[in-house]
C-alpha cells in the first residue's frame, strides 16, 4: 500500500494540476449543444480556454459571467442572470453548464439559490435549456473532482428519477476524464459487439473529435444528447470507469435504481479481461472472434515487449485514475514506479498505487523524484524537466499542447494495452545509449560504487 | 483597495493617449474600460496583461499569488524567447486551498513561499503578483513583498493586478506602473553611453527581436533595456539611464514611456518593426532622438546607408513572390502585427487587402489605411465569429492572417490561416521579418491541401458512381491518377 505523502511546500513549482472548473467544463463539453459558464471574472475563462484550445485544436465554447469590482463587493446574481439569458438568446444551447469559481465561492455566493431564481423568474424564456450547476471553487481538486461534480451534476438535475422499465440491452456508460476520444470511441464499439447498447456520459468522441462542420455552430456539436441523459434510469446496468466516477454512479444509483460496476482502470490483460467478460454476461453473447484476436494481439506485445520494461524506473505525475492506471500498467510489465506524484489526497485510488510512496504535489516534485528515473510519464508541461533532465518524456493526460492528436491516442482494452507497449519501447529504443568501454570497464564501475 | 483604485485612475489618465485626448473631461474621468457584457465576453483579465508585460523578464521569479487556476491554467504559454535565463518559464504560485483561505494563513504562506525561492533559485528579484481571491480577502501583499525585501536582501516587487480590476490592457499598465514605482531607477549602471537607448513594448515573439537588434549593432546603438522581451532584471532596472526610447507599436506601455520621459528626460517616440518602410522610419527616428540628445549626427549618413541596403534586399527578395501572390486576397483581423506599414508592403507586391480590423489601430494608422484601401466598408472594429465564418466560407478571402482565438474559424472554413498573434511560430520584426510573413502566406495559400480537402466526398456528389466502382486494384489507381489531374487543373 502507497504511503501518501503531503505538499510540505509553500510554493508550488510548475503546477500539475489544472484547476476543477477546468475539468467541471470538460465534461460539460461532451455533451451536444452545451455552453459551459464560468462565475468569476473573465480571465478565469480566458486562461482555461486557452488551454482547451491548444490541447484540442478547436473552437471550445465557454463562456464567463465576467465578475468585475462592483459585482465581487455588492454579489455576482445579476452577472450570472445576465450571462444565462445572454447565451440562450445569442446560442441556443441545450445545456448550461455552470462552473463555480475561487473567485464566487470565497465570496460565498448561493449560486444554486440564485440558479432556482433565475429559472423562475424567466421559466418561458429559458425553456428547451437546461441549466446545470458545478460548485467547483479552485482552491480545492482538480480536473478529476470537477469533472466527476460536473457528471453528477447533470445526473441529479437531468436524469428522470425514480425506477423505470429497463431497456434489457441499454448499458449506461460514464467514463472518468482519463479516457480520450479513441477510448471512448473504441469502448463504444467494444459494447456495441456485443449487440448492446451504450449511453455515454459524457461522450467527448461525439464533440472533441475535430470533425469539420458544414456550417458555424457557437455550442458544442455531437456528444451525449441531453434526452439521454433524462432516460439514464432506464439503462440495465451503469458502468464506471475511474475510482472519480463512484460518485456520479452512485447517484445514478440512488436516483433511479440502475446498479453500477467500477472499473478502476481498463488499461492492461487482466482489467480488459473483466470488462469484456461482464459485456459478455450481461448480454449473454460470447465473445466475438475479432476480439478474442485483439487478445491475442496483446498477448503477443507482452511477449515482445516486456524485454524494454523489466527494471526500467518510471516517474510518472497525473492525476489519482490516471496515476493508477499507467502505474499499474507499467508495474504490469516489470518496471518500477520510482517515483509517483498527484495533484490531490482526496481519492481512495491512490493507497492502491503499486508505488513505495505517491506525493501530493507538483511537477518540481516530479522533477527531484526523477533523478535516474529511464522515463518521464506526464502532461507537456513536464517538456522543461524532461530537458533538465536528459529523461525521454511520455506525454499523457492534459493538457498536450506541443504534440498532435493525443485525443486520438488509445489507451485502453486489449488494443489500447497494446499500442502503448509499443509507444513506450519505441521511445526506449529511440534514447538507448550504446555501450561504451568508459561504461562497462569493471575497475571503473567499482571505484563508483566504493 | 484605495491605492489600487488610485492606480487604476491613474493608468487611464493618459495624456499621451490620442484616443483619449479627444474626450471631454468627464468621458476621460470615465476612463477606457468598457464594462463587458456577462455570457458574451473575450479576452484576458487583468491580471493576464500584468503577466503579459513582465513575464518575458529572463531571470525573476515569477510567483502568483492565488488558488491555482490564475497560474495552474497558463504557466508557460506564451512565445517570448530567452537567450539566457530560463528561471522565467519555471512557475511559481501559493496555489492557496481552502484551509488556506478559511484559515487565513495567505500572507504567511506567501513570505514563505518568498523564501523558498530566494533559497532554491536566488534569483536577483521576485515578482509577486496578486489575483482576484487574495485582493478579495485582503492579503496585503505590499508588506509582505516590504518586509521580504529587508529580510533576504533581494527585490521583491509587488505587482498589484487582480484580474477583477479589469480587462488585459489596464493590467499592461498596472505592470508598468509597478516597473516604474519599484524596479526603474534602482541601479545604476556603471557604463551609460551617449547610443543607449530602451525598447518598450518589444516581447521576443519567436526571437523576432533578434531579427532587428543587429541593425542597432551595426550602427552603434546600444539596447540599454529591452522591456520585457529577453530582459535581465537589471537592465530594467538601470533602463532610466537610456538617451532615448522606442515604444513599439502596442499602446499598451504608453504610460511608461511618458512617465520614464517626465522623471528621467528620456525623449521617446512611437514606432513599428513590423513592415519594411516603419522599420526604416524607426531606425530613423531612433538616431535622430539620440543626435538631439547629444550624440555624433555622422550616425544620420551612417543609418540612411544601411537603410538603403537593407531596403533594396528585402524588396528584391519580396519581388520574388509577386507572380505568385499578385491578387489575392487578405483578411487582416487582429490587433497585434498589423501595422499600415504591413498593408502597405503586402499592397506592393500585388496582395489586395479585403478587409482589416482596426480595433487596436491608432488613429494615424486608420488615415492611412483608409488612403490605401479607398473602401471604408473594409474597416471593422470586430466581426462576429458566425460573419467571418460566413465570409471565409463563400471564398472572400484566400488567406486570413490572425490570432489564435479565430484560428478555427478560418480552419473550419477550409480557408488558409496564418497566426500572426503572440502564438506565432515565426518571427515577423524589421525587414527578414516581412519577408518571412510574405514567405509564410505564400506557403500557407499554397498548401496542396486545401483543394483536398474542399473536395466533397465522391458518394456525395456522385451517387451514380457507386454503379461504376472499379473492381481491380489498378482500376483504382487509375482513378486516382484521374482524380489528382482534376484537382490540378483546378488551381
Amino acid at each position: 500500500m502507497a504511503r501518501i505523502l503531503p505538499q510540505s511546500k509553500s510554493a508550488a513549482v510548475n503546477p500539475l494540476k489544472s484547476s476543477q472548473p477546468l475539468g467541471a467544463a470538460f465534461a460539460f463539453l461532451g455533451v451536444d449543444g452545451a455552453m459551459p459558464l464560468f462565475h468569476g471574472s473573465q480571465g478565469c475563462t480566458s486562461f482555461a480556454l486557452v488551454l482547451f484550445v491548444r490541447h484540442f485544436k478547436e473552437a471550445i465554447p465557454l463562456q464567463t459571467t465576467a465578475m468585475d469590482e462592483v459585482a465581487t463587493i455588492l454579489g455576482a446574481a445579476d452577472h450570472l442572470e445576465e450571462a444565462i439569458l445572454n447565451l440562450k438568446n445569442r446560442t441556443k444551447p441545450t445545456l448550461i453548464g455552470v462552473c463555480t469559481t475561487a473567485l464566487v465561492d470565497t465570496r460565498g455566493e448561493d449560486c444554486a439559490g440564485d440558479i432556482a431564481n433565475i429559472k423562475l423568474k424567466h421559466t418561458q424564456q429559458l425553456a428547451g435549456t437546461e441549466i446545470v450547476l458545478a460548485n467547483t471553487p479552485d482552491f480545492d481538486g482538480a480536473i478529476e473532482e470537477g469533472w466527476a461534480k460536473a457528471v453528477t451534476a447533470m445526473i441529479e438535475g437531468i436524469t428522470r428519477s425514480g425506477e423505470r422499465a429497463r431497456h434489457p440491452k441499454k448499458i449506461a456508460i460514464l467514463p472518468g476524464c482519463n479516457l480520450s476520444v479513441a477510448d471512448i470511441e473504441h469502448m463504444r464499439d467494444m459494447v456495441e459487439s456485443f449487440g448492446l447498447k451504450p449511453v455515454i456520459l459524457p461522450d467527448i468522441s461525439g464533440s472533441l473529435d475535430g470533425t469539420v462542420p458544414d456550417r458555424w455552430v457557437a455550442t458544442t456539436y455531437g456528444g451525449t444528447s441531453v434526452e439521454d441523459i433524462r432516460e439514464l434510469g432506464t439503462a440495465m446496468r451503469c458502468i464506471a470507469i475511474g475510482e472519480h466516477m463512484r460518485r456520479p454512479a452512485k447517484a445514478l444509483l440512488g436516483l433511479t435504481g440502475v446498479p453500477y460496476v467500477l472499473f478502476q482502470s481498463l488499461t492492461g490483460l487482466q482489467d480488459a479481461d473483466r470488462f469484456v467478460s461482464l459485456l459478455s454476461s450481461i448480454s449473454g453473447a460470447a465473445v466475438p472472434a475479432r476480439v478474442r484476436r485483439r487478445r491475442a494481439q496483446l498477448q503477443d506485445a507482452m511477449l515482445d515487449g516486456h524485454f524494454h520494461f523489466g527494471g526500467k524506473k518510471i516517474a510518472i505525475a497525473a492525476e489519482p485514475d490516471q496515476l493508477f492506471q499507467l502505474a499499474t500498467f507499467f508495474a504490469g510489465l516489470g518496471s518500477e514506479i520510482a517515483a509517483a506524484v498527484t495533484t490531490t489526497d482526496r481519492s481512495k485510488i491512490l493507497k492502491k498505487v503499486p508505488a513505495v510512496s505517491v506525493q501530493i504535489g507538483d511537477l518540481g516534485d516530479l522533477e527531484s523524484l526523477a533523478v535516474g528515473a529511464d522515463l518521464l510519464v506526464t502532461h507537456s508541461h513536464g517538456r522543461q524537466a524532461s530537458e533538465r533532465l536528459g529523461i525521454p518524456l511520455m506525454r499523457i493526460g492534459f493538457p498536450v499542447f506541443d504534440r498532435l492528436g493525443s485525443q486520438h491516442k488509445l489507451a485502453i482494452l486489449y488494443q489500447g494495452t497494446r499500442d502503448m507497449i509499443f509507444e513506450v519501447a519505441n521511445i526506449f529504443q529511440a534514447n538507448q545509449h550504446a555501450p561504451t568501454p568508459e561504461a562497462l570497464d569493471p575497475l571503473r564501475n567499482r571505484e563508483i560504487s566504493r | 483597495m484605495s491605492s489600487l483604485s488610485a492606480k487604476i485612475k491613474d493608468a487611464f489618465d493618459e495624456p499621451a493617449c490620442d484616443k483619449n485626448r479627444g474626450k471631454d473631461a468627464k468621458a476621460r474621468k470615465e476612463g477606457c474600460s468598457k464594462s463587458l457584457t456577462p455570457g458574451a465576453a473575450a479576452g484576458g483579465c487583468a491580471f493576464d496583461g500584468a503577466k503579459i508585460v513582465l513575464q518575458p523578464i529572463t531571470d525573476v521569479a515569477h510567483l502568483v499569488h492565488a488558488p491555482l487556476a490564475c497560474e495552474g491554467n497558463s504557466w508557460d504559454n506564451r512565445g517570448a524567447v530567452s537567450s539566457g535565463p530560463t528561471l522565467w518559464r519555471t512557475s511559481f504560485t501559493t496555489d492557496l486551498t481552502e484551509l488556506d483561505l478559511v484559515m487565513g494563513q495567505g500572507e504567511r504562506k506567501l513570505f514563505k513561499a518568498i523564501r523558498e525561492i530566494k533559497h532554491t533559485y536566488a534569483p536577483p528579484a521576485i515578482f509577486v503578483y496578486s489575483t482576484c481571491v487574495t485582493a478579495l480577502i485582503g492579503d496585503d501583499i505590499e508588506a509582505v513583498c516590504k518586509r521580504a525585501t529587508e529580510k533576504f536582501g533581494l527585490a521583491v516587487v509587488p505587482i498589484n493586478a487582480p484580474g477583477l480590476a479589469g480587462s488585459k490592457n489596464l493590467g499592461n499598465k498596472l505592470a508598468a506602473e509597478a516597473l516604474l514605482d519599484h524596479v526603474i531607477g534602482t541601479v545604476e549602471p556603471d557604463d551609460p553611453g551617449p547610443y543607449d537607448i530602451n525598447i518598450l513594448g518589444e516581447f521576443n515573439l519567436s526571437g523576432e527581436f533578434w531579427l532587428v537588434k543587429p541593425l542597432l549593432d551595426r550602427l552603434g546603438i546600444r539596447v540599454r533595456a529591452c522591456i520585457p522581451g529577453d530582459a535581465r532584471y537589471r537592465d530594467i532596472a538601470s533602463a532610466h539611464r537610456a538617451r532615448a526610447a522606442m515604444m513599439v507599436c502596442s499602446t499598451a506601455l504608453i504610460s511608461l514611456a511618458r512617465k520614464m520621459e517626465e522623471r528621467w528626460d528620456i525623449p521617446f517616440f512611437e514606432g513599428s518593426f513590423y513592415g519594411i518602410s516603419d522599420t526604416s522610419q524607426a531606425l530613423r527616428n531612433l538616431v535622430r532622438l539620440l543626435v538631439r540628445k547629444g550624440a555624433d549626427p555622422e550616425i544620420l549618413e551612417r543609418t540612411e546607408t544601411l537603410i538603403a541596403q537593407q531596403e533594396a534586399i528585402a524588396w528584391k527578395k519580396l519581388e520574388s513572390y509577386r507572380q505568385r501572390l499578385q491578387g489575392k486576397r487578405v483578411l487582416l483581423n487582429t490587433g497585434g502585427v498589423k501595422s499600415w506599414s504591413v498593408v502597405h508592403a503586402l499592397m506592393e507586391i500585388g496582395i489586395e487587402i479585403v478587409g482589416t480590423s482596426i480595433k487596436k489601430s491608432t488613429v494615424q494608422d486608420k488615415e492611412r489605411i483608409k488612403q490605401v484601401l479607398k473602401h471604408d466598408k473594409h474597416m471593422f472594429e470586430s466581426m462576429a465569429a458566425s460573419e467571418l465564418y460566413a465570409m471565409l466560407s463563400e471564398h472572400r478571402a484566400d488567406i486570413m492572417l490572425s490570432g489564435g482565438r479565430t484560428q478555427f474559424i478560418a480552419l473550419k472554413a477550409k480557408t488558409p490561416w496564418l497566426d500572426i498573434n503572440q502564438e506565432r511560430q515565426h518571427p515577423y520584426a524589421g525587414y527578414d521579418g516581412m519577408v518571412e510573413l510574405v514567405r509564410q502566406i505564400d506557403l500557407a495559400i499554397h498548401n496542396p491541401i486545401w483543394s483536398q480537402v474542399r473536395q466533397p466526398a465522391p458518394w456525395d456528389c456522385q451517387p451514380e458512381l457507386i454503379g461504376e466502382l472499379p473492381c481491380t486494384r489498378n482500376e483504382t489507381a487509375y482513378l486516382f491518377d484521374e482524380f489528382a489531374c482534376a484537382t490540378a487543373h483546378e488551381c
